[in-house]
């Protein structure tokens, strides 16, 4: 059958970030899907070399608003891995709620998103609106909305007032029934699970050889979370369970999304009840030369940074890896054999972050020749060879 | 004030175009629809195709990549007359990014901009509060 190319992107309707997506059909079905990223590249991980290593939180909270607390904890827990010390118990808790208060109002996004890709306004509305509520909480706990601003290496920057705590129980106490009711409203819905079940199939064997990370892998089986797996934080702390489903669809990773937001809620419940006093913050002066790597479970999945030290008070090197970049190649197991209508909600179900996963890649105008850092740096020194030939340097 | 101005400002169609933003800016946009800001009692509606939108709603900071479609789409794209809104301070200044290598100028520069709004990122009532100045000053009242 003849083949045709459909593109989504680079600015559509679909996405709040600007991508491409170039799907190949073939009729109806979704043979072949090749992602183009690259629209949203602004090069952290050189601008974070430039500031010094508490300047540098800001930077990497602004790789992405929504992971805004995930990237300046692995990086902070990076920085700490250099020295290396423990931060103090109660810094630990208060990063921990900030942490779990940005996933519950990440994955209320995805899901208002999600009921919005398949026709389900109403879901994307009444989510949005109980994201509001968790924002508020936020705001209360930290002063901010969206980029919090609340980490330092060595501990948190800011300390919650306890005379905040009550009335942010108090909030988070008045979603849970909104809460309840959205979720038996999703689970009982009979055209949600003919819409969702069976397509997008991630099998566990796929899973583990494509490194899925998150949700997309604890969906299909693979009971994977740094949270549980190396406990940082205050996780080992406070009781709470990994949520595995076996059922590698979409639908599966809306269950896990959904559960997930109550367990959530459980760690910032227990975690504000039981916030010890104490310093918050070490006042680290000084960083030795060496390597530290930190990782934590963002929404999406583990994020991973490695930090080098030379001594100075900036990183010599910051390497970001996002969640993103490990669900991103999971596509091309789910998507090939599905139709045209069910891969919007497939690709958006690993709830992609393009922001964290933007890289820089060099490529031949020529054929898709990419060249690597050695090939670059090869081809820069002979083009200074050929200059000095031509101007008769030696 | 000519009459497709004065069409335009009725309900003034808003499109969002992300020029490399961290999506802060880009979600907020969104929250302003949702139900508890809900901007479409002003008529404002976010639109799918750039050929029906009156406002772009401009975020980031603007890196090579993406300011080259920007550029088309503002030039070829939109029906004129158009209003450009800068959202955030990537749109403004470039904010902390103005020393990347992949951030080379300043919005701007490249399209005409009408109105800024400053914040990282502003709040949902910092947009609504940018849009109607922009409205009331089209109009003449100030």
């Amino acid at each position: 059958m003849q083949k045709s190319v459909i593109s989504i992107g680079p600015y559509h309707p679909l996405q709040e970030e600007p991508e491409l997506f170039m799907l190949t059909v073939e009729g109806e079905t979704v043979v072949d899907i090749e992602v183009s990223i690259g629209y949203n590249h602004r090069g952290i991980e050189k601008l974070s070399e430039r500031c010094n290593f508490d300047q540098s939180t800001f930077v990497i909270e602004r790789i992405c608003g929504i992971c805004s607390t995930s990237h300046p904890f692995a990086y902070t827990r990076a920085v700490e891995d250099i020295i290396p010390v423990e931060v103090p118990e109660r810094a630990r808790y208060i990063r921990t709620i900030i942490a779990e208060g940005e996933r519950i109002h990440s994955h209320l996004l995805w899901y208002g998103l999600a009921g919005h890709f398949l026709g389900y306004n109403t879901v994307y509305m009444w989510m949005w609106k109980l994201r509001e509520e968790i924002l508020d909480v936020m705001e209360i706990l930290s002063g901010n909305r969206n980029n919090y601003a609340m980490f330092k290496p060595g501990g948190v920057r800011r300390d919650i007032n306890s005379d905040d705590i009550p009335l942010a129980l108090k909030k988070i106490d008045a979603i849970i029934p909104t809460l309840d009711r959205l979720k038996k409203a999703i689970l009982d819905d009979p055209v949600l699970h003919a819409r969702l079940k069976g397509i997008g199939i991630l099998t566990k064997e796929e899973a583990v050889d494509y490194c899925a990370l998150g949700p997309t892998s604890r969906a299909s089986g693979v009971a994977r979370d740094v949270r549980k797996d190396a406990p940082y934080g205050a996780y080992d702390r406070v009781d709470w369970d990994m949520i595995v489903t076996e059922s590698c669809d979409v639908w599966g990773k809306a269950v896990v999304r959904l559960l997930e937001m109550y367990e959530s809620i459980k760690i910032v419940k227990t975690c504000l009840q039981n916030l010890p006093g104490g310093e918050i913050d070490l006042n680290i002066k000084s960083i030795p030369p060496g390597e530290g790597i930190g990782a934590h479970e963002a929404p999406r999945g583990e994020t991973f940074h490695y930090v080098r030290s030379d001594g100075t008070n900036r990183p010599a090197r910051h390497k970001v890896r996002a969640s993103t970049f490990m669900n991103l190649p999971t596509l091309k197991a789910t998507v090939p054999g599905s139709s045209i209508s069910d891969a919007t909600i497939i690709l958006a179900a690993i709830d992609p972050c393009y922001c964290c996963t933007e890289r820089m890649a060099v490529r031949s105008r020529e054929g898709k020749k990419l060249y690597g850092g050695q090939e670059l740096i090869r081809l820069s020194q002979e083009k200074t060879k050929k200059i000095k030939r031509e101007m008769g340097i030696k | 004030m000519n009459l497709t101005l004065k069409a335009l400002l009725k309900s003034p169609w808003v499109f969002h175009l992300s020029t490399g933003s961290c999506n802060n800016c880009d979600i907020e946009i969104l929250d302003c629809l949702t139900p508890r800001f809900d901007i479409e009692r002003f008529g404002m509606r976010l639109v799918g195709s750039i050929r029906h939108a009156d406002v772009l709603l401009v975020t980031g900071s603007g890196n090579r990549k993406s300011m080259l479609r920007v550029k088309k789409i503002y030039e070829e794209q939109v029906p004129k007359p158009c209003v450009v809104v800068g959202i955030g301070e990537c749109a403004m200044s470039r904010g902390m990014f103005i020393h990347s290598y992949n951030c080379p100028r300043p919005l701007d520069s490249d399209i005409p901009v009408d109105v800024y709004i400053p914040g990282c990122p502003p709040k949902p009532e910092a947009i609504i509060a940018g849009v109607v100045k922009l409205i009331n000053k089209i109009k003449g009242i100030e």
